[in-house]
């Protein structure tokens, strides 16, 4: 398959409503070419009918989708010349995995001898020589849908949409179909927008990140950025995990747990809040505050260890290297990093 | 497990299942039976002949049995374009309803099912004065039957239609083949039909056995088909009468067993590999 070129895409102030519900709330989003866009956020924040408008199976209300700055948005879905790939296994179930393939190559006109040699190239791609005669059901979950992303990119789109492509996959399966995904979309420089919920898969494969809630982009922004800056209490609290902890705000700092620390917003106003402190910014130390350990997880290459603080209510999650190995019941004691937090309101 | 217990108790015996079709079968096979004796009788003298039989055939008595032979064409016509009619009404009606305006689909369902609740004889007395306006258009050739019958046969089609329909993922297929650059009607006929084929083929079927069975309608509007030819032969020739009534039953069977095997016939299976990616 040659590189497809990517294009730019470019959302204006799109609203979409459902019975008088707004989905799509004067969302405005611009892509640059060949980039990888995770549109992520709670169920029925609007991610997947943001999707299936820039692919046309939603119409919008107002606003206009273009594609290299041509204006999309009354183009039916046939002629958007875009490749999706969808949430439940899509393949059609009376043709095999290289007429499936070959699908939209014969919408094109695409001849016989250079479809076969396209589709088996495209399966080829996503790890899968030799299935061409496979139908559908003799073709395991993640094998259905590399043969639904062979589908969509033999086609040579200009817009690559995954509706949530790997939320029906087993957990190690999804895990290397991403990786594959990012690696194909890497190759062939094509734009592509990935829907999830799963917040660990957008950081993990996304060049930006749109976190939503209620039809809206709350914050786009490298997946580091996200994590280290958030902008809004809801991306604070949506990405990665963090011990909620009362503090109080004064002069542009925050104090929590007896510690001042620095605020990621400077300019919150003074008073009770919320503190999100992260687990890596809390450590085991040698001396600190004294507390009791309740549980800790092995997480492969670092441990997790939840402390009940010596005030008998509190609760802190501390991340940590595997060498500590604290059980239940050990007296630890801990320290903030100082690292600078999110608050939210109480 | 409880459930697998209590279930293989209440379930019954090999012996009592095989006793149960036994008399069920032998309770539809007496009429049948006596059927096909009638038929190799050979009078009221005694003695059995196949001579009835060979006499149907027999391009001799083909003015003799015309009028068995137009009823059989006619109920030929009739399914043919009964069919058409299920397949061209009432199949993208299915679909469109499913895909664009599925809060219709319980109105749709009703609508196809009330049919069955309403007697033949009911039907006539509402179709009569509109086959006044059908004759007046149309003409009064056999085949315009094929309006009435498009709506008996309604709640079989609409049942077997459905349930192939409710059985695969519709919407999804048709948005993947339209985001790969299918029109409506591509995506009709590539994805759609072929994934409703047993569907499709079960709904022609059945509407072939109901109207091949279908004596009132015809009967009370005139018409001449399969069975008012029954009835008018029996007048005649009671032995023919039956042996025609015998023959329509066996090929309703033979498309019964057909519908049936499609039914149960899948795509061609092959071994998994077991490969998991």
């Amino acid at each position: 398959m040659s590189p497809p070129q990517g294009v730019a895409v470019e959302l204006s102030s799109i609203t979409k409503t459902y019975g008088g519900q707004p989905a799509l709330n004067a969302l405005t989003l611009s892509v640059e070419p060949g980039e990888f866009v995770a549109l992520l956020g709670p169920s029925g924040c609007g991610k997947t009918t943001a999707l299936r408008s820039i692919a046309g199976l939603e119409t919008i209300d107002s606003g206009t989708i273009s594609i290299n700055g041509e204006d999309v948005t009354d183009q039916p879905t046939n002629k958007r010349d875009m490749g999706m790939v969808f949430q439940s296994y899509s393949l059609f179930p009376h043709l095999t995995a290289g007429k499936n393939v070959e699908f939209g190559l014969r919408m094109r006109k695409v001849g016989a001898e250079e479809r076969q040699k396209r589709a088996a190239d495209a399966l080829s791609m996503v790890g899968l020589d030799g299935y061409l005669d496979r139908y559908a059901h003799e073709l395991s979950g993640g094998q259905q849908q590399r043969v639904a992303l062979a589908r969509a990119l033999v086609t040579e789109p200009r817009v690559l949409l995954l509706d949530e492509p790997l939320s029906a996959l087993d957990a190690k399966v999804r895990v290397q179909l991403r990786e594959e995904i990012r690696r194909i979309q890497t190759k062939l420089g094509i734009t592509t927008f990935f829907v999830t919920h799963d917040q660990e898969e957008a950081l993990a494969v996304a060049d930006r990140v749109a976190v939503m809630q209620s039809g809206n982009i709350e914050q786009i922004g490298t997946p580091e950025d996200l994590y280290r800056h958030p902008q809004t209490p809801f991306v604070a609290e949506f990405i990665g995990l963090s011990n909620r902890l009362e503090g109080v705000v004064t002069a542009g700092e925050v104090t929590v747990l007896g510690h001042t620390l620095p605020l990621l917003l400077a300019h919150t106003s003074d008073g009770p809040v919320r503190v999100l402190l992260r687990p890596e910014d809390v450590e085991l130390a040698e001396s600190g505050m004294p507390g009791t350990v309740i549980s800790s997880s092995f997480l492969g290459s670092l441990r997790r260890t939840n402390v009940l603080l010596a005030d008998e209510k509190t609760i802190i999650a501390v991340q940590h290297s595997v060498r500590d190995d604290p059980r239940p019941g050990a007296k630890v004691f801990l320290a903030l990093t100082g690292a600078a937090v999110s608050v939210a309101p109480l | 497990m409880t459930a697998t217990v209590s279930r293989a108790n209440i379930a019954p015996s090999k012996l009592v299942r095989r006793l149960i079709l036994g008399i069920v079968g032998f309770l539809f096979a007496i009429p049948i039976l006596a059927m096909i004796e009638f038929t190799l009788r050979k009078g009221l003298a005694g003695g059995y002949t196949l001579a009835h039989w060979t006499g149907l055939f027999d391009p001799a008595n083909a003015s003799r049995y015309d009028v068995v032979y137009t009823g059989m064409a006619n109920s030929l016509v009739l399914a043919v374009v009964t069919v058409a009619i299920v397949l061209v009404v009432l199949l993208p009606t299915m679909v469109l309803v499913q895909l664009k305006f599925p809060a219709l689909r319980r109105t749709l369902e009703f609508i196809c099912i009330i049919p069955i609740t309403v007697p033949a004889i009911v039907l006539v007395v509402g179709l009569a004065p509109v086959y006044s306006v059908v004759a007046r258009i149309f003409g009064s050739s056999v085949w315009t039957l094929a309006f009435a019958y498009g709506i008996t046969v309604l709640p079989y089609a609409y049942r077997t239609i459905q349930s192939n329909l409710g059985a695969i993922d519709v919407n999804t297929l048709s948005e993947a083949a339209r985001s790969l650059g299918a029109s409506w009607m591509s995506v009709f006929w590539r994805v759609l039909i072929p994934n409703l084929r047993r569907g499709i083929m079960a709904a022609s079927f059945i509407s072939v056995a109901v109207v091949l069975g279908e004596f009132t309608i015809a009967s009370l509007l005139s018409r001449q088909n399969l069975q008012t030819a029954i009835l008018l032969m029996s007048q005649s020739d009671p032995y023919v009468a039956v042996i025609v009534a015998l023959l329509a039953l066996a090929f309703v069977f033979v498309l019964l067993l057909v519908i049936g095997l499609v039914g149960s016939a899948g795509r061609p299976q092959r071994k998994k590999n077991g490969v998991k990616s």
